[in-house]
């Protein structure tokens, strides 16, 4: 992490702290946390499709494994939260080398539509076979360890910024090591790199583990926060939004996909006024901001600032 | 025992012409521009509720009414190529998918406004009883769907293999590069290529509701089942999807009668793996034609 890098992660580090402090309404806190379940989401695609370059439309997949097994083993075999977050995360790392290991042999379209493919079924089988069936199940434990219970939209606000703050660093430092660098080198040209000697293979497997890894972790915090799942939120719609933070921030910045997170959260919440226009006007910002605002939201104002600097250097 | 099988296979070959139908709109859009048009299940729903709108609510005569809901999807599709996809390059595969995306998201939006979420139908083409065959009851709406599909098939198969402006947009769909050289206007076929797939959906959507009605959000799973059908018999072949369309929606009404009627959705989507992973080129097509695609 260099020194530009390092005055931006304090700054956010910063951000979370006093965040409770300066509009810590519940309402507020609520939607800041759903914000932070995003943007696990978001990072995981972010290092997926920005920098590995392959296509997922299927995260919501990853991210109800994550919220289902953990809520199952928490609840019906009464094991620790702490312990079942885990082993749903390991069965979501499972599940993804399942899927990588044909997926990955697929390009372009058909990799978008395998993966959709796979988000779809596990939404059918939760429908089908979870407990509860489609209208879901609650009384979920809520999220605690050693003793202490994370109940107060406050604690649960840090629990989660927190977690995201640390994925954040585990993801800057991983994108910077050799195999990240290996990464930024096959999605400019695979062929290049497998001639450079790089596994290609096993790289891409690497990655989308991760990024199941990052869903399945948000899906846990969803289920113990919320204490109610049902599989109408882990939808193919939820995995376009998804593919959305991660665009509207800038696909290749990881910053990006956390403002990307943060936006698309908030969006719905400024657009309830709009009533029944609001899916209206949510598809129209959309399809605009993939026009106009191709390179990310993140990317672009960092030219801009770039640019300001240029001129005030130039001034004097 | 035979009855009940026969039941089962006419109303998947029922539902299946719907998903050739969607199918073949993705192949048309896919040949001409390689994007996968997502918003193809929004065309079958805009015709369905168009129709409604026209022939129900403003009790416009029935031909009148199917003339003017073709029109509108015609138009929706031109809008959406002529505002989203020709002024972006097409150079970025993710940008052109979310593209797609977001204007289906878009067009749901509309729909949603417009219509509510309540699902509409209106009577069947032809008022009578309905036919039996073996002791299986087939309404007549179904053999209109089915009629109508094969309509349409025929009619593409003679306008892509007989007429010049078929030709030509076959020709864009092998290199759009070659094609321009030509003297082919490769834009002006990407546009048309959007209309007839409108059309297409646009019928499909106006012959299924009476039997299965329709609503705002139906376009997604109409996009995937198509899609299936798409790649089951190749990406790109018109005679895939009708085979792709045919056979989903058969294996689909089969499950959903003999297994669980839960797990519908997900033979789709389960085939769709399967083939993807192991034959991705489908079962028409070639896999080395496939590695030559830019996508």
């Amino acid at each position: 992490m260099n020194r530009h890098n390092f005055v931006t992660f304090a700054a956010f580090i910063i951000l979370i702290s006093i965040f409770p402090l300066l509009l810590g309404t519940p309402y507020n806190l609520s939607i800041a946390i759903f914000a932070g379940i995003n943007a696990l989401l978001a990072l995981g695609l972010c290092i997926l499709m920005g920098y590995a370059g392959q296509i997922s439309l299927g995260q919501a997949g990853f991210y109800g494994i994550g919220a289902y097994i953990s809520a199952i083993l928490s609840l019906k075999l009464g094991l620790p939260v702490i312990l079942s977050v885990v082993l749903a995360a390991v069965i979501a790392a499972i599940a993804a080398v399942i899927l990588a290991v044909p997926a990955l042999r697929l390009r372009g379209h058909y990799l978008a539509v395998a993966t959709l493919g796979f988000g779809e079924i596990i939404h059918i089988l939760l429908n089908e076979f979870g407990p509860g069936g489609p209208s879901g199940f609650g009384d979920i434990p809520r999220f605690s360890v050693l003793g202490y219970t994370f109940d107060t939209p406050v604690s649960f606000f840090y629990l989660t910024w927190g977690i995201v703050a640390l994925i954040m660093l585990f993801s800057a430092n991983f994108i910077n090591s050799r195999t990240g660098r290996a990464l930024r080198a096959m999605h400019d040209s695979e062929i290049a790199s497998k001639a450079m000697g790089l596994d290609i293979v096993s790289l891409k497997i690497k990655v989308f583990i991760i990024s199941a890894v990052y869903a399945s972790i948000a899906g846990s915090l969803y289920a113990h926060y919320i204490t109610f799942v049902s599989p109408s939120t882990f939808t193919l719609f939820h995995s376009v939004l998804i593919v959305m933070m991660a665009v509207v921030g800038g696909i290749s910045n990881l910053w990006g996909a956390i403002v990307g997170a943060v936006i698309i959260t908030i969006l719905p919440e400024l657009l309830r006024r709009f009533e029944e226009f609001d899916v209206l006007v949510y598809g129209l910002i959309l399809t605009l901001s993939l026009m106009f605002f191709r390179k990310g939201l993140v990317p672009i104002i960092a030219e801009k600032i770039k640019k300001l600097k240029g001129a005030v250097l130039a001034q004097n | 025992m035979l009855t009940v099988f026969l039941q089962f296979l006419f109303s998947g070959i029922t539902v299946g012409a719907v998903y050739a139908l969607v199918g073949m709109g993705f192949n048309i859009i896919y040949n001409a521009t390689s994007i996968l048009n997502l918003a193809q299940g929004e065309f079958v729903v805009i015709g369905g509720l168009m129709m409604w709108f026209f022939s129900v609510s403003l009790k416009l005569p029935f031909l009148l009414s199917v003339i003017l809901a073709i029109l509108s999807v015609a138009i929706v599709a031109l809008l959406m190529e002529r505002l989203t996809i020709r002024p972006i390059k097409k150079t970025d595969l993710l940008l052109m998918i979310m593209i797609t995306i977001s204007v289906s998201i878009l067009l749901r939006g509309l729909l949603m406004f417009k219509f509510g979420k309540d699902p509409y139908g209106y009577p069947p083409f032809t008022e009578g009883e309905p036919i039996n065959i073996f002791g299986a009851i087939i309404q007549q709406q179904a053999l209109w769907v089915i009629g109508i599909s094969a309509f349409c098939i025929i009619l593409l198969f003679l306008f892509f293999n007989k007429t010049i402006i078929g030709k030509a947009m076959k020709a864009c769909a092998v290199d759009a590069t070659a094609a321009k050289l030509v003297g082919i206007n490769v834009s002006q076929m990407v546009m048309l290529s959007f209309i007839i797939s409108a059309v297409i959906g646009a019928i499909g959507g106006i012959a299924i509701t009476p039997i299965s009605l329709m609503e705002y959000d139906k376009g997604p799973m109409l996009a995937v089942k198509g899609f299936c059908a798409a790649i089951l018999g190749g990406l790109g072949r018109g005679r895939g999807a009708v085979v792709g369309g045919f056979t989903i929606g058969i294996l689909e009404s089969l499950t959903a009668g003999y297994l669980h009627s839960g797990l519908k959705d997900a033979v789709a989507l389960i085939i769709l793996l399967l083939i993807l992973f192991y034959k991705p080129a489908g079962i028409f097509g070639s896999a080395s034609v496939a590695q030559l695609r830019k996508f």
